[in-house]
């Protein structure tokens, strides 16, 4: 579904945001990326989209490769493509129905099958009651909701989440996570950036890639290749004070 | 009503003096082109006339005599192109002139000798009124020892020739300039109705909407404004040559063809100039 061979992104400012990035999601995982602000998670997230291409190596996504695409074929991968940021990015002047709506609307979903849909994937999130409400009578958690709903909209194969929770409270946060699950349980691949630690020490189920300075330094999958096998590497879920967590803990100069 | 029709329109409730700008800045510069129409096909009509007219006009030596005339009066009607051939005689030229210029009459009548030579006056057929065959039966009847002078009027079609490529030039200039007015303003509206909608279009882009869809309602706004454009230019036109008939000299109007083709002159111009300026300030989104 997902796939990610030797990748290098460098920006001409910035320098080097990705180096010899490898990995292969399959369909149907939830996979955290996780990793320090500035470790390469937006970046493997807009590589993702298509909106960007690697300066070495190749990105695969349902079919598509940066290699061959077509600047026309983007949209067609969007589609397939359900994306939720951190600030949401909600139109201020439309009320949820409206927002989720737009999405259908520009890609050229017929009218008469849109507010059915709208209604569903509404119902889905459990917001069906605030469909006529604009974002900024909603809360934090609500207006994410709205987002999903819309990234969900156009039924895509793949959900990606960039810090999805970054804005929202504790709770918010798990209800939103809640919600992916749910999501991941019908059979929708997920690829979550985050830095919520918490979140995925509590979740010990789901894969965690994690990224420092650019590159891989961790992979819950390759630590534990056969799922029956008991982890190499400390899972993340360890009770804190066992010295083997590896997330938001590797230091590349040693430290 | 379709997306890209109703975001076009609001376009036009957003910043509605940029919009009016813009047809106005379309429809004058198809103005000064219209009115170069105008110029151009009433200066058409007076070449068109002018040219039924065209005559060689052949004077002939007071001692030339009748079999001579005779006989170069069979040749002449014997060139190619030669319509008919009429004599005119000293006398009918003095009665002519007496005529024609009133004032001068008792100078004519006072003369002991007429003065006016006798003459042969050569029509043209048609598709023969050419400069050049013209002057070929013009050079012919000149060899004639008995003829003093021929004219025939090439000066004259020359000028006129002459001032419509000269109103051409000016047009052309004049509405370049006014062209690259509204292209300019045209291209401010885009850019700021591509501001104005930055995080739609942005939304639109990570949906999966692609780029002609998010194109269209620039361009359909460009279309739009065109045809506005060109639509009042026509109706400049037509009050121009309204004023100028009542109050100046007659003129013709032009073909309701060439009023239609400003419109769509301001049509393509607006989707054009809307369309090079979506193409750069998407690219910045």
């Amino acid at each position: 579904m997902i796939k990610l061979t030797s990748v290098y992104k460098e920006y001409a400012r910035s320098g080097a945001a990705l180096k010899d990035v490898s990995f292969h999601v399959q369909k149907g995982e939830l996979v955290f990326v996780t990793g320090h602000s500035g470790a390469g998670k937006s970046t493997i997230m807009r590589l993702l989209q298509m909106a960007e291409a690697p300066s070495a190596g190749e990105v695969r996504v349902s079919g598509f490769s940066s290699k061959t695409i077509r600047r026309r074929e983007i949209p067609l991968l969007r589609r397939k493509l359900g994306v939720v940021f951190q600030d949401f990015r909600l139109l201020r002047d439309r009320t949820a129905e409206q927002n989720v709506a737009f999405a259908l609307e520009v890609t050229g979903v017929k009218r008469s099958a849109i507010s059915q849909r709208v209604n569903r994937v509404l119902t889905q999130v459990g917001l069906s009651h605030k469909a006529q409400s604009f974002p900024d009578e909603l809360s934090g958690g609500e207006r994410q909701r709205v987002a999903v709903a819309r990234a969900l909209a156009n039924e895509p194969l793949v959900l990606l989440a960039d810090e999805p929770t970054g804005n929202l409270d504790e709770w918010a946060a798990r209800g939103i996570f809640d919600l992916f699950r749910e999501i991941n349980a019908l059979g929708m691949t997920v690829l979550m950036a985050t830095h919520d630690l918490d979140l995925v020490r509590a979740h010990p189920e789901y894969r965690v890639i994690e990224l420092a300075q650019g590159q891989v330094v961790y992979d819950s999958k390759a630590a534990a290749p056969a799922p029956s096998a008991p982890p190499a590497h400390a899972p993340v879920s360890a009770a804190a004070g066992d010295g083997q967590l590896a997330i938001g803990i590797y230091d590349p100069r040693g430290a | 009503m379709p997306y890209s029709l109703r975001e076009a329109l609001s376009a036009f409730r957003r910043s509605p003096l940029l919009a009016f700008l813009s047809v106005v800045a379309i429809g004058f510069s198809l103005f000064v082109i219209g009115l170069f129409g105008l110029t151009a096909w009433n200066i058409g009509r007076a070449i068109e006339t002018v040219e039924e007219k065209v005559e060689i006009v052949v004077y002939l030596d007071d001692a030339t005599t009748p079999s001579q005339l005779e006989l170069a009066q069979q040749e002449v009607r014997a060139l190619p192109g030669v319509l008919d051939l009429r004599h005119v005689t000293k006398t009918d030229a003095l009665a002519t002139a007496m005529a024609e210029m009133q004032e001068f009459r008792d100078v004519f009548s006072d003369l002991d000798n007429n003065p006016l030579p006798a003459s042969l006056e050569i029509r043209m057929k048609p598709g023969s009124r050419t400069p050049d065959a013209v002057k070929r039966v013009a050079e012919r009847v000149r060899a004639y020892p008995f003829v003093e002078d021929v004219r025939y009027g090439r000066e004259w079609l020359d000028k006129i020739y002459q001032i419509r490529r000269l109103a051409a030039g000016a047009a052309t200039m004049i509405g370049a300039a006014f062209a690259l007015v509204a292209a300019i303003i045209i291209a401010t509206a885009v850019r700021i109705a591509v501001f104005a909608r930055r995080e739609e279009i942005s939304i639109m882009r990570l949906v999966g909407a692609t780029d002609g869809f998010v194109q269209r309602p620039f361009l359909l706004e460009g279309v739009m404004t065109g045809l506005m454009g060109g639509a009042l230019a026509a109706l400049l036109t037509w009050g121009a040559y309204r004023i100028l008939s009542a109050n100046i000299f007659q003129i013709e109007m032009i073909p309701g063809e060439w009023m239609v083709l400003v419109v769509v002159v301001g049509t393509v111009f607006g989707f054009v100039s809307s369309m090079v300026a979506v193409r750069r300030h998407l690219e910045a989104v």
